[in-house]
């Protein structure tokens, strides 16, 4: 029974923050709006048992993914259009589209309700959830490995573009970082 | 309503959030986080899917989405960080001219 109140709660929350993350203003709080629904995720997975995928939410997501990209704010405090006009110009058409989409895959849901059997359980622990990773999917879990290899020569490529832009010609005309990270790298440089 | 239906709902709100917020919210970063956000929902079906069924495959499948998701983030973030080095916003507004 609390187990079912805890699992609507923290379903709610999730839908909250996401609902947040449409309205709220400035990226930080949009972050901190989705790093609230990602624990509340987190809680999901681990009262539905799943403790493997629970415990890598948190870790993952919400420790590297989401601490890199509140980095990647603070350090672009650009004061532009975007901070003061939350939406594009492709509000509406976005709102008539999002509605069709969200119509057309209720109504298919509603066709295919019906009741489902019940969970099993003990099948998610870490013993036989890396007995069945490692050993049936061994290629997929070493191809992640390349593909992550790849993502941080790509990453590296990409900040060498910036660092030869910054060094060319093109750096006299314009001033290469924004105003407030290169405030930032001032404070750095003389702390 | 059936716990496995519940979360199937989560799951297709939270998609559908994410997308709505990636086509209206103008901030590039934010755009990033619906992305995020619609891969969060993904990851709540297949796990509900794979806890309904009793196979480990949805599990496995969420963990490599994770993977994905850090290095679509590792490459995302400099890309953004060029985009706004190039043009100082980070308005999405501001970049109509790249055509693919």
């Amino acid at each position: 029974m609390i187990e079912n109140l805890l699992l609507v709660l923290f379903a709610s929350a999730a839908v909250m923050g996401a609902v947040l993350m449409l309205v709220l203003r400035h990226p930080m709080r949009v972050a901190l709006a989705l790093i609230a629904t990602m624990i509340s995720l987190g809680g999901v997975y681990g009262l539905l048992g799943v403790h493997v995928i629970a415990v890598f939410q948190i870790m993952i997501y919400v420790g590297a993914v989401m601490v890199f990209m509140v980095y990647a704010i603070m350090l672009l405090d650009v004061r532009d259009p975007s901070f003061t006009d939350r939406y594009s110009a492709l509000l509406w058409p976005g709102l008539a589209a999002c509605t069709v989409l969200a119509g057309v895959l209720v109504g298919s849901a509603w066709q295919g309700a019906g009741p489902v059997a019940g969970a099993t359980g003990g099948l998610f622990g870490v013993q036989p959830f890396s007995a069945v990773f490692l050993g049936r999917y061994w290629l997929y879990f070493e191809l992640t490995s390349v593909l992550l290899v790849v993502a941080v020569l790509a990453a590296v490529a990409v900040v060498q573009i910036r660092g030869r832009r910054r060094a060319g010609p093109a750096a006299d005309a314009e001033p290469a970082l924004p105003a407030g990270a290169a405030a930032g790298q001032e404070g750095v440089r003389h702390g | 309503m059936d716990k496995t239906q519940f979360l199937l709902w989560v799951s297709l709100l939270l998609f559908s959030i994410g997308l709505l917020g990636l086509i209206v919210r103008r901030n590039l970063l934010v755009m990033l986080m619906c992305m995020e956000l619609m891969l969060n929902g993904v990851n709540l079906s297949l796990v509900t899917f794979a806890q309904r069924g009793g196979s480990v495959e949805g599990a496995v499948m969420v963990f490599l989405i994770f993977i994905v998701a850090a290095a679509e983030i590792a490459i995302a973030i400099p890309i953004v960080l060029l985009l706004v080095q190039h043009r100082r916003t980070l308005d999405a507004g501001a970049y109509t001219d790249l055509k693919g």
